[in-house]
């Protein structure tokens, strides 16, 4: 359709004007969204209030959908669990019996582990729980990777708390609402995450690449170590995600490290538990110095 | 002669059936609140639960935004890229002022070629859309990568792909709810 003739509004001064006005608002409004943008660039939780309150707005859909979706996927696995009942029921039997010698070694490993620890006078907290929740949505048009949690503050959640789901890692929670908390999830570029190889210790740092999948790199230089269906876990290093959360599973070997796909799927987890960062006080002490974001030279 | 009682037609809606048809007025409230809410609605689909690995979903904010632009020149005033783009960034997690700027230059723009190009059809309208979608989500990605680290462009070439290939629907959807809205 071609636009109405509104560019020449005639002799009349008011319309020429208000042509012009128009004009004028659009450029000072495109110029206040780059201001606003700049400051959103410089502080990125400075509007976190906003996106906290649209949160909120579309939450009670957005649970709803969820409950939907999940006694949907619910029904097909009941279902599938129906048909498979005899092959599944026969593979499981194997299944147990194989790992109940695994079981017998690992709890007398733990006892051990607990008598040396005992020795050492040698005390950490454990992975202590703060609240479960359920993922709300995602970020799915954009490409950073943050999830929306259905709980908030109302549940004890607060900034840089790792989350996890039964699979393995999620992320660390970045802004909190009333009853939402947005979640940055580890396939995120800006995520970086402290991890070792399961078999030896290896540590490496994990990188998001923003479609799926993580970027392990190795902190030692030289070739890459990884082999194709390595094991990841957190590390425990920095103090925010605890030790041994399963994390990724090594799918291709880089130059420089390795391509992994996380455990944990955003979007196939009924549940993920919210925890209390690992040390926390020690890392409290460390972000007094130096907090997230800012990188600060102690002058001693 | 007696009328079975059943026979009788009671009219559904009253007021409609005995009105007059002549003269009859588009109510204002339909025709501001359409065209404003579809794109707010369209923006909140992301909180919907749809995961996906990579940014796969279409900017659907976005999409109609421009179907109303392209299909009804003069509707959306010159400026209302920003207030439509920052609804947009309260939903999308891109920082904050983002589509606001997007937006607003993406509608400059259609101004422009406005004045230049006069009698448009479809593919033409499509095409500007394209170049538009395109253009936003690589500035959306490119601001990201200011505030935070990013991933590569070539990420979004299945999102661009798709949206570019969804935008005749956002036409016809734009079309209905035009009809509806302009309709007495």
């Amino acid at each position: 359709m071609a636009p109405p003739k509104h560019r020449r509004p005639g002799f009349s001064r008011k319309a020429q004007y208000g042509l012009f006005v128009t004009y004028v608002v659009a450029i000072a409004g495109t110029m206040v969204a780059a201001l606003l943008l700049a400051i959103s660039v410089a502080d990125p939780a400075g509007f976190s209030a906003l996106r906290a309150a649209g949160a909120e707005i579309t939450a009670p859909v957005a649970r709803m959908f969820s409950n939907v979706r999940r006694s949907a996927q619910n029904m097909n696995a009941t279902a599938a669990a129906y048909i498979n009942a005899g092959s599944q029921n026969a593979a499981l039997q194997k299944q147990a019996k194989a790992n109940r010698k695994k079981l017998i070694e690992a709890q007398a490993l733990r006892v051990e582990n607990a008598r040396l620890r005992g020795l050492l006078k040698f005390s950490e907290d454990g992975e202590s729980q703060v609240a479960v929740g359920r993922l709300i949505s995602s970020t799915s048009s954009s490409t950073r990777r943050v999830a929306t949690l259905s709980i908030g503050r109302n549940f004890g959640v607060e900034r840089a708390q790792p989350v996890r789901g039964p699979s393995g890692l999620i992320g660390r929670v970045i802004e909190t609402g009333p009853t939402t908390a947005r979640i940055l999830l580890v396939t995120d570029a800006e995520n970086l995450v402290p991890v070792m190889r399961v078999s030896d210790g290896l540590p490496a740092f994990s990188a998001g690449l923003g479609n799926g999948t993580v970027l392990i790199k190795p902190l030692n230089l030289g070739e890459s170590p990884f082999k194709v269906g390595d094991v990841i876990v957190t590390s425990g290093n920095g103090g925010l995600y605890p030790p041994n959360i399963p994390f990724a599973r090594v799918i291709k070997k880089t130059s420089d490290g390795a391509l992994a796909i996380p455990y944990a799927d955003p979007g196939n987890t009924p549940y993920v538990v919210v925890i209390r960062p690992y040390q926390g006080e020690a890392r409290a002490a460390q972000q007094a110095v130096a907090p997230d974001g800012e990188t600060k030279e102690v002058a001693e | 002669m007696k009328i079975p009682v059943t026979t009788i037609r009671l009219p559904t809606r009253p007021a409609r059936e005995y009105k007059s048809r002549f003269d009859r007025e588009q109510s204002l409230l339909k025709m501001l609140a359409i065209p404003i809410t579809s794109v707010a609605i369209a923006s909140m689909i992301t909180a919907l639960p749809i995961f996906t690995e990579e940014p796969m979903l279409p900017p659907l904010g976005l999409l109609m935004f421009l179907s109303w632009r392209l299909i009804r020149p003069g509707l959306l005033p010159v400026w209302s890229g920003v207030p439509f783009g920052l609804m947009d960034d309260v939903f999308s997690g891109q920082p904050f002022g983002s589509a606001g700027l997007l937006w607003s230059l993406a509608m400059l723009s259609i101004e422009i070629i406005d004045a230049r190009a006069i009698w448009r059809d479809h593919i033409q309208d499509w095409l500007i859309a394209a170049v538009l979608i395109a253009g936003v989500l690589l500035g959306g990605l490119w601001i990201a990568g200011m505030a935070h680290a990013a991933p590569a462009p070539a990420i979004l070439i299945p999102q661009i792909i798709l949206s570019i290939l969804l935008y005749p629907l956002a036409v016809r959807i734009c079309a209905r709810l035009d009809s509806w809205r302009l309709a007495t």
